[in-house]
């Protein structure tokens, strides 16, 4: 395939989503099945087409194609719009279709009945057409715009239920908080152009190649790359503006599955892996900093929570701080392959636990109860002999994010705790390798906990569950489906080290394009740091993982210990973690109150001071305006009423004109013309 | 005395005697029948200036509709069909006078300015340049034109039968 | 060279055309002022459109080659005929309102 074949199929790829949601939004109603086939088929379109691109584009050649064309020419400076693709691309592109296409799939189950079926399948569309322009794009100005628009199906989807009160605020809160993010990517984006006027990629990336970097200073740089990283913080949902996500589990669980696996939160990562090449070596320990304490935190907060879904909330960021973290310390293609791998089993647990939370909800509306919480892991359990599929594909999942060898998870997973191994290794960051094992085995803790909490041991409401059923087929499908994809073969014919898999060769890392001094660890003394940490990581890695699962299926399933009374024990911690750190919380105090306060400070200045200035200088007007009054009263009115009782003389006299006969006004006016007439021609 | 001569005085002289007669007449009916004469008149005189599309314009627009307007409107404002056909003049004199005025000036400005007078050829069709010409230089007065008939059919349907029968305020 | 009067009229040109339609303007005036009845206005005032007409074609005729005479006066009639109809819609409405169609007997504006 030449250039403008890969230009003009990721166009119809990008296009294709488009389409749908026009199609949906406009005729979804009319259509038989209110469309759901017309989503679904035209993402299935797109996946294939993306497949094809793939295999193309690994196979053949290796090298960045762009496509651009002049959208607005502003006096000789043209805002291009370009499409660029090299490897990383269409291995997103596949991802994001695939993902979308089986969350599509399962939708069909899951929203079965849902009033706005078809709405909802028209915002499905949008979120994919954003996430693949975001994907495609290849300059900073068409990411942003295709940012917002991921920010906007984002709002739509996660406030799809807007009836309930909790959905919206989380729609407004995942918005607003994004926002937060956006206004640093923005000043960054502006950074970037206000030096090299161009947006595109491969632009900025030649004039930095060749000496230039903004305003001849290096704290400029590192500040429009950590600028740019807001906006993958916010996006991402990275500390501290990771308080969205949780609460964007109010929108229908297979959106959290597209949200958290393949299109939002992946956006962010992809950014940072897109700039990567600009990002100085202090930009690049902020990242990986930022990444660490989220993927802490997250993971943290993960073991306490009881609601199944911000349970795969929290892990969602604690993953995505891996990946940042990966990203921050180098280890590019580790990083991206954790993306990659985390897309397939994270949309895979998301739709297990839809699949869960589906029949739990149709056993409990059948027995008419509707105050059990259908998402509380507390009232589940016993679901292994129920809903065979989705425990052994639920399994998987978990198998692949606790890093179980075997496992795609376990790949990637084990990469990027040799990068930060090598890391540390090299500049002596000791924190980043040891809270990485740490996220490792937390990670494996909760995962397993949930599992055996939902599906082992007896269930908690028996009685109320006696027919709880498997999901259709249309729902188990696709969970199979990212089953299979998390198993390693996909990702490397060898299950212990990733690096000689066709991932490796295919993603590499980028070139810096910074000023010698600026850049990090080069890539090459990296991968030599890594080849000598592999074993060693390997064993952690192994070791972590077996530890969390050991201690999860010891607690929990084995009952060794008594739960609670260890979480009596470690009170504050416990607490702290049920609570999520009291991020809200704080959040609030600090921000919601102080801007409460400040409000009202500025409403008493208004109403003591600044009303005070008004009230008195209403009253001086007030007695000035009595000596006018009797001025006017006495003098100008008598002027007044004297000129209209004159008016109202002549007036009358007139009146008499007005016949109120328009022939007679029509007459006056040919006479007045005659007269002019006359006048003019000077008889 | 040339044909065309005659044909002009004839065709001048059914235009104003019928208008003549329209001004005058008692009865609106024979009025409007005057009418006609005088379009048909002027249709002619069209025909000898030329422009043999536009006179057949004139026929079919003006006999064949706005006379036809008219009689229809004649019909329905008036009660009965016997009575009540007969009209008044108001002013009738001083019309006159300012009438006569009027048309003084007229001729006067007509007769006394040095017109150029250009000899042209009857040409064998007027309608293929005028239909080039409304297509180029008066495209958009033609569709305006469109527009603004629309629009006076629409104002004329509403305000035809959207008759409001409250009592009048005062008299 | 000096032509007789009776030359000058045995030789139609512009001129002529010009005070046939200033009689019949002047003829449509008188309608216009004189007649009570609203429609007989109105038919004055189609004379003095006509009379318009016949000096853009005699313009057209005499003193230019081009067209742009005929548009005008062919746009002119169309005009006249919207003008028409919605005149006597108004017209019609009037009658229902007042029952009248003698304009001097609606004077609703007199001071």
């Amino acid at each position: 395939m030449d250039i403008l074949n890969y230009s003009s199929l990721s166009l119809i790829i990008l296009l294709l989503p488009l389409l749908a949601f026009v199609l949906l939004i406009f005729f979804g109603k009319k259509l038989p099945r209110q469309g759901d086939w017309l989503g679904t088929s035209i993402m299935g379109l797109a996946l294939i087409s993306s497949l094809y691109l793939l295999f193309n584009k690994i196979g053949s050649n290796s090298e960045t194609l762009i496509f651009t064309y002049d959208w607005v020419v502003l006096g000789s400076l043209p805002i291009q719009l370009g499409i660029m693709i090299d490897n990383l691309t269409v291995i997103m592109l596949v991802v994001v279709t695939l993902v979308s296409l089986l969350v599509h799939l399962f939708s069909i189950g899951y929203m079965k009945d849902d009033p706005r079926y078809s709405r909802y399948f028209a915002y499905l569309g949008l979120f994919s057409f954003s996430m693949l322009g975001i994907v495609l794009t290849s300059n900073l100005l068409m990411m942003y715009m295709f940012w917002e628009l991921v920010g906007i199906s984002s709002y739509l989807l996660i406030g799809f239920w807007y009836e309930k009160k909790s959905a919206s605020n989380a729609a407004n809160k995942a918005f607003i908080v994004n926002r937060i993010g956006d206004a640093g990517m923005f000043i960054g984006i502006m950074i970037l152009f206000i030096h090299y006027a161009t947006f595109s990629f491969q632009g900025i990336f030649e004039a930095m190649q060749a000496g230039s970097i903004p305003f001849e200073s290096q704290a400029w740089l590192t500040a429009a790359g950590i600028l740019i990283f807001c906006g993958a913080v916010g996006k991402s949902a990275q500390f501290p503006l990771h308080v969205w996500l949780p609460d964007a589990m109010e929108g229908p669980t297979p959106v959290s599955a597209l949200i958290h696996a393949a299109t939002m939160v992946a956006a962010g990562v992809y950014l940072v892996a897109r700039v990567f090449p600009m990002l100085t070596a202090d930009a690049l320990i902020v990242i990986a900093y930022i990444g660490a304490i989220t993927a802490l935190i997250a993971a943290s907060i993960a073991i306490t929570q009881f609601d199944i879904k911000k349970v795969l909330a929290y892990s969602t960021i604690s993953q995505l701080g891996f990946m940042i973290m990966a990203l921050g310390v180098g280890a590019y293609t580790a990083g991206i392959m954790h993306l990659v791998t985390h897309a397939a089993f994270k949309a895979g647990l998301f739709l297990g636990a839809g699949s869960v939370i589906y029949a739990m909800h149709t056993a409990l509306h059948k027995v008419h109860d509707h105050k059990t919480d259908a998402q509380d892991i507390r009232n589940m359990g016993g679901l292994k002999q129920k809903m065979p599929l989705t425990y052994w594909t639920f399994l998987i999942f978990t198998l692949a994010i606790s890093g179980v060898p075997l496992t795609s998870g376990f790949l990637s997973k084990d990469e990027i705790l040799a990068g930060t191994l090598a890391f540390s290794s090299l500049n002596g960051h000791y924190l980043l390798p040891l809270i990485a094992l740490t996220v490792a085995g937390l990670t494996a803790f909760y995962m397993f906990r949930l599992l055996i909490l939902t599906f082992h041991g007896e269930h908690a409401l028996k009685e109320r569950m006696a027919d709880i059923k498997e999901s259709p087929l249309v729902m188990t499908l696709p969970l199979m489906v990212l089953a299979a994809l998390s198993l390693f073969v996909f990702y490397s014919f060898n299950p212990i080290a990733a690096y000689s898999g066709w991932f490796f060769q295919a993603v590499e890392r980028p070139l810096h394009v910074i000023p010698e001094f600026l850049q990090p660890v080069h890539s090459f003394l990296f991968a030599e740091a890594v080849d000598r940490v592999h074993g060693k990581a390997l064993f952690l890695s192994i070791l972590i993982a077996s530890a969390g699962i050991a201690l999860a299926y010891f607690l929990y399933l084995l009952k060794g210990a008594d739960v609670d009374q260890i979480a009596k024990k470690v009170g504050i911690l416990y607490k702290g973690s049920y609570h999520k750190w009291y991020f809200d919380e704080m959040y609030e105090a600090a921000f919601v109150k102080t801007t409460m306060a400040v409000t009202r400070i500025l409403k008493w200045f208004d109403e003591n001071i600044v009303d005070g200035i008004v009230n008195g200088l209403a009253t001086i007007t007030r007695y000035i305006s009595r000596v006018h009054r009797w001025t006017d009263e006495h003098i100008v009115d008598g002027l007044v009423n004297g000129s209209a009782s004159l008016a109202g003389i002549l007036g009358k006299g007139f009146t008499r004109l007005q016949t109120g006969r328009i022939q007679a006004y029509i007459a006056l006016v040919v006479f007045g013309f005659v007269i002019l007439f006359i006048v003019f021609i000077g008889i | 005395m040339s044909l065309t001569t005659i044909l002009f005085y004839l065709f001048a002289l059914l235009t104003l005697g019928s208008a003549t007669f329209m001004v005058f007449s008692r009865n609106i009916v024979h009025a409007a029948f005057a009418m006609m004469f005088t379009l048909l008149g002027v249709a002619g005189l069209y025909v000898l200036l030329y422009a043999d599309f536009i006179a057949a314009t004139q026929i079919l627009v003006y006999v064949g509709g706005i006379l036809i307007l008219i009689l229809f409107g004649i019909m329905l404002t008036t009660q009965g069909f016997t009575s009540g056909f007969k009209t008044l003049t108001v002013n009738l004199v001083p019309g006159i006078g300012l009438a006569l005025l009027a048309s003084a000036g007229l001729i006067y400005v007509f007769v006394s300015s040095p017109w150029t007078s250009v000899s042209m050829e009857a040409p064998k069709t007027t309608i293929t340049e005028m239909g080039m010409l409304l297509m180029h230089e008066y495209m958009l007065p033609f569709q305006v034109t469109g527009l603004l008939l629309l629009v006076a059919i629409i104002g004329a349907l509403l305000m035809a039968t959207k008759i409001s029968h409250k009592p009048k305020k005062d008299s | 060279m000096e032509t007789t009067f009776w030359e000058w009229l045995a030789n139609p040109e512009v001129t002529h055309y010009l005070i046939v339609s200033a009689l019949l303007f002047s003829l449509g005036l008188l309608a216009v002022i004189t007649r009570r009845n609203v429609i007989m206005i109105l038919m004055g005032i189609e004379l003095m459109l006509n009379a318009a007409n016949i000096n853009f074609l005699a313009f057209t005729r005499f003193a230019t080659h081009s067209m742009d005479g005929n548009l005008v006066t062919l746009f002119i009639i169309i005009l006249a005929a919207a003008e028409a109809a919605v005149a006597l819609a108004i017209v019609l409405n009037l009658y229902n309102r007042y029952k009248t169609v003698n304009v001097d007997e609606i004077n609703f504006l007199k001071g």
